[in-house]
């Protein structure tokens, strides 16, 4: 067995600081190397080196044995290792073949050869049983259609090594499980793959061999069969977790938080009832498009409603989102680049954000700094959030987890009473997974009430007092804890989906 | 390379601390001016000091009200027509004469102004109603520009430059282009008037020469000057100012947030329409006639362009009312020294235009260090 790629005491540092050290991993051909580590573990710095998009400062890498040192992404391209990245480098205005050949349209007499271009474009999308006209264009195809369209790509430069990097984050378990059967296909040609995921179990299920990073350095790594999912979890934080999740404290309390009654929307929910009780975490699970996040969005005063009804603490939630805020909501979104955070801004004015009102004195509402000072200080210690300076350091330069919680943090500092977490942990690592897990324990512990959204069913079986499943925007059935059992919900979830 | 724990930070850093400091453009424009000072020396004479600053208050004025709405990444093209039709109304309201020669064929005569002048001509603090429904128009026109914009989502260009049309058109329509003159004294001391001059001459004359009594303070600099740290405090200190920025920031994520985000989207477009009509007041005052002209032509590069010298960003988000203190103090210094050096008025566009190009690729540098930086 040969290797395809071979990593030699590989390091790159920034300024001094290492992010890979010393690395040295041979990538056997026609195998699944599944590589996963924290967040910052050195992984997107070890893939910009393989992908030339950055240059390594020691050591070296050898394809097929020869030297191979990429200059650029181009030549990387070239030399047939094609990325599959997390955020897609597809052009949505352009169609699938144009996607194809962007690097290179073939010609005829000085023209753009279309007939070519389309007759190889079906032929590559047919390979991966894609039922799409190449001439569609990518904005009208949904994210898993997408992720194909780029493993099209890959084939069509003849890749040979392709790399996955968190390919399903924003795919659907049905999506997922096509993607899952083409890395199945592209295997059988004998291509090679790197995959990179925080889904421990898809690893698992996937790969040949396994490598850890911690660090910027390989800690551990061999054939798939020597590991399990704890085995993974202490390599990758050098320490033993002796759990995935906190255990609860506290438990559903007699009161009634939220009350929703025969929520409707044509083409969104279909009457849809939902009850979250103080102290009580309900998951709220199902596929993308089952309308988990409407539901949310609707509770929260965002998006209307045509009939139904929603009662917070007893009364009719008042309308408009501040005065719901008022009321006692919060709502982290799924997504908190675009929807949660001040990306440019310092960590305090996030957490300022939404309880800004209260710091205004005077009939002109002058900020009371010192007051925005010592809450906001107050919150980062509460939250354990991991920064220098909150009042200067702006809230990119975070983790995925830290600014988590400071999305968290903003909300908690109104003293709700009731929480609605979309997705609260994507793109948190596991390390920080653990912490937003108790942070959710202790909001519920403390008497509120919590709406959980995630479509990763473990996490909801390990949080979750109570899970609710729907399905194309109806509630399809619930459970208690001490009922909880996976493939109902399954059943539940994909029931009629599937037709 | 291996890196020694402490260590000089490198000159590029701290060339860029100095880029991104909030006096950079001051440091700037004091540097132009040494530069210049040996080759143009009336640059640095009382009489020209005076006319900078003379020319700076208004602008300044208007550019304070561009910057709360470069603050929120919206644009506000329509000051410059604000200023026109304020002056105008302004003007038809006090003026104390006016000529049936020149005004008979406009629109306003006979319904605001005949030869006996504006309705408040003469009248005890007519000035001051005037002024009251100078603001009032103003604000009237950044209500309906903000409504358009915050609740039909319409994009400010767009609404702006359609405001911009329509708002000019109909002040040269009111008066078919002419001026409204004959402006009384209490309007036109708001905009040259003296509280403290200054005198470099002999002391023991009685009659002091005119150019020698060199303003010190005037009216307008106390009306910009209040206003600026009025405005600074609106911006960086208020419920209102962080509300602002936050949507510059994040719209969606300040929605979510609780904030009134139509709200105060017209309400920024009203303060910005304000500042034009008191920015515009100046200017008609110093003229000492409503011109439905004023504020036409590449007026409106001036302010868009001072601001964003300033720092503040067109990306939104970013933005401070020292920064454009700054940015307007510059531009001024430039046209001055511009005009100084005996340019025609052409010259002196192209030149302001590579300058404002400029201030745009300044706000992409910054904003792509300060990424760099907390990467």
């Amino acid at each position: 067995m040969t290797a395809l790629l071979s990593l030699e005491a590989l390091g790159k540092s920034w300024f001094g600081v290492p992010a890979v050290t010393d690395l040295t991993l041979e990538v056997a051909e026609g195998r699944l190397l599944g590589l996963i580590g924290q967040n910052g573990a050195g992984k997107s710095t070890l893939m910009n080196m393989i992908g030339g998009v950055i240059q390594p400062s020691a050591g070296g890498m050898r394809w097929q044995g020869a030297p191979y040192r990429p200059q650029t992404a181009r030549d990387a391209a070239r030399t047939g290792i094609a990325f599959i990245h997390q955020e897609l480098n597809l052009f949505t205005n352009l169609s699938v073949a144009e996607n194809l050949y962007i690097d290179g349209f073939p010609r005829r007499f000085g023209l753009i050869d279309w007939p070519r271009i389309r007759s190889r474009s079906a032929e590559i999308l047919q390979r991966l049983a894609l039922d799409i006209d190449p001439d569609t264009s990518i904005g009208r195809l949904s994210p898993g259609e997408r992720q194909l369209v780029e493993i099209a790509k890959a084939l069509h430069n003849d890749a040979r090594l392709i790399i996955f990097d968190e390919p399903t984050t924003s795919l659907t378990p049905r999506e997922t499980a096509r993607l899952f059967d083409t890395i199945a296909s592209l295997r059988a040609e004998g291509r090679t793959i790197i995959y990179i995921s925080h889904i421990l179990g898809d690893v698992q299920r996937l790969a040949d061999d396994i490598g850890v990073l911690r660090d910027g350095r390989l800690v551990d790594s061999g054939p798939v069969a020597e590991f399990s999912v704890p085995r993974m979890i202490r390599s990758m934080i050098g320490r033993d977790l002796s759990g995935l999740f906190p255990p609860r404290t506290g438990g559903p309390q007699s009161a009634t938080v939220l009350q929703a009654q025969g929520l409707t929307q044509p083409g969104v929910l279909q009457d849809v009832s939902l009850t979250v009780h103080a102290g009580e975490v309900v998951g709220l699970f199902g596929l993308m498009g089952a309308g988990r996040s409407e539901l949310a969005r609707i509770i929260f005063g965002l998006d209307p409603v045509a009939s139904g009804s929603i009662t917070l603490n007893g009364a009719p939630a008042p309308a408009g989102i501040a005065a719901r805020i008022a009321a006692g909501m919060a709502f982290v979104t799924e997504n908190r680049r675009e929807e949660g955070l001040m990306m440019e801004a310092p960590i305090a004015d996030n957490l300022a954000l939404v309880s800004l009102r209260t710091f205004g004195r005077g009939p002109l509402a002058v900020m009371d700094t010192e007051a925005v000072a010592t809450r906001t200080e107050l919150a980062r210690r509460a939250l354990t959030i991991k920064a220098g300076d909150i009042r200067t350091q702006p809230v990119k330069a975070l983790s995925g987890g830290n600014q988590q919680k400071v999305v968290i943090g903003k909300w908690q500092m109104t003293a709700p009473r009731l929480f609605i977490l979309d997705e609260p942990t994507r793109g948190v690592d596991v390390g920080a997974r653990f912490e937003i897990y108790t942070l959710i324990d202790r909001l519920a512990a403390e008497g509120g009430g919590i709406l959980m959204i995630s479509s990763e069913l473990d996490e909801l079986l390990g949080m979750a007092d109570r899970i609710v499943v729907m399905n194309r925007g109806e509630v399809m059935g619930q459970l208690d804890r001490p009922d909880f059992d996976r493939e109902r919900i399954l059943s539940l979830a994909f029931r009629e989906a599937q037709t | 390379m291996t890196a020694s724990p402490v260590q000089r930070r490198p000159l590029s850093d701290r060339a860029a601390d100095l880029f991104l400091s909030d006096y950079f453009i001051l440091y700037m424009s004091l540097t132009f001016v040494a530069v210049l000072a040996p080759f143009l020396p009336t640059l640095v004479t009382p009489g020209n000091a005076v006319n900078v600053m003379s020319n700076m208050w208004p602008l300044l004025i208007v550019a304070i009200g561009q910057t709360f709405v470069l603050a929120i990444a919206g644009i506000d093209l329509s000051q410059g027509s604000v200023i026109a039709v304020t002056s105008v109304i302004g003007a038809a309201l006090v003026t104390l004469v006016a000529d049936p020669v020149v005004l008979s064929k406009a629109p306003l005569w006979g319904v605001m102004i005949t030869e006996n002048g504006g309705p408040l001509a003469g009248v005890t603090g007519g000035v001051f109603v005037a002024i009251c429904v100078m603001i009032a128009l103003a604000a009237l026109i950044g209500l309906i520009n903000g409504l358009a914009i915050a609740v039909l989502e319409m994009p400010a260009f767009m609404v702006t430059l359609v405001s911009m049309m329509t708002v000019s058109a109909l002040a040269i329509y009111l008066t078919q282009s002419e001026n409204i003159a004959q402006l009384p004294e209490g309007y036109v001391r708001l905009g040259k008037g003296d509280l403290v001059s200054v005198y470099f001459g002999v002391k023991d004359t009685s009659q002091l020469p005119r150019k020698e009594v060199f303003s010190l303070i005037t009216y307008p600099m106390v009306i910009a000057v209040v206003m600026a740290i009025g405005a600074h405090i609106l911006l960086n200190r208020t419920v209102f100012g962080r509300q602002v920025l936050a949507i510059g920031m994040n719209r969606k994520a300040a929605k979510i947030s609780g904030v009134p985000v139509r709200r105060v989207i017209v309400l920024v477009f009203v303060v910005s329409s304000i500042c034009a009509a008191i920015g515009g007041l100046l200017y008609s005052a110093r003229l000492e006639a409503g011109r439905p002209t004023l504020g036409e032509g590449t007026f409106l590069l001036d302010v868009i362009g001072a601001a964003v010298i300033g720092g503040t960003s067109l990306f939104g988000g970013k933005a401070k009312i020292l920064w454009t203190v700054f940015g307007v103090f510059f531009f001024v210094l430039l046209s001055s020294a511009l005009s100084a050096m005996n340019l025609s008025a052409f010259q002196v566009d192209m030149v302001k235009g590579a300058v404002i190009l400029g201030a745009a690729l300044l706000d992409v540098l910054r904003t792509r260090i300060m990424r760099e930086r907390t990467r």
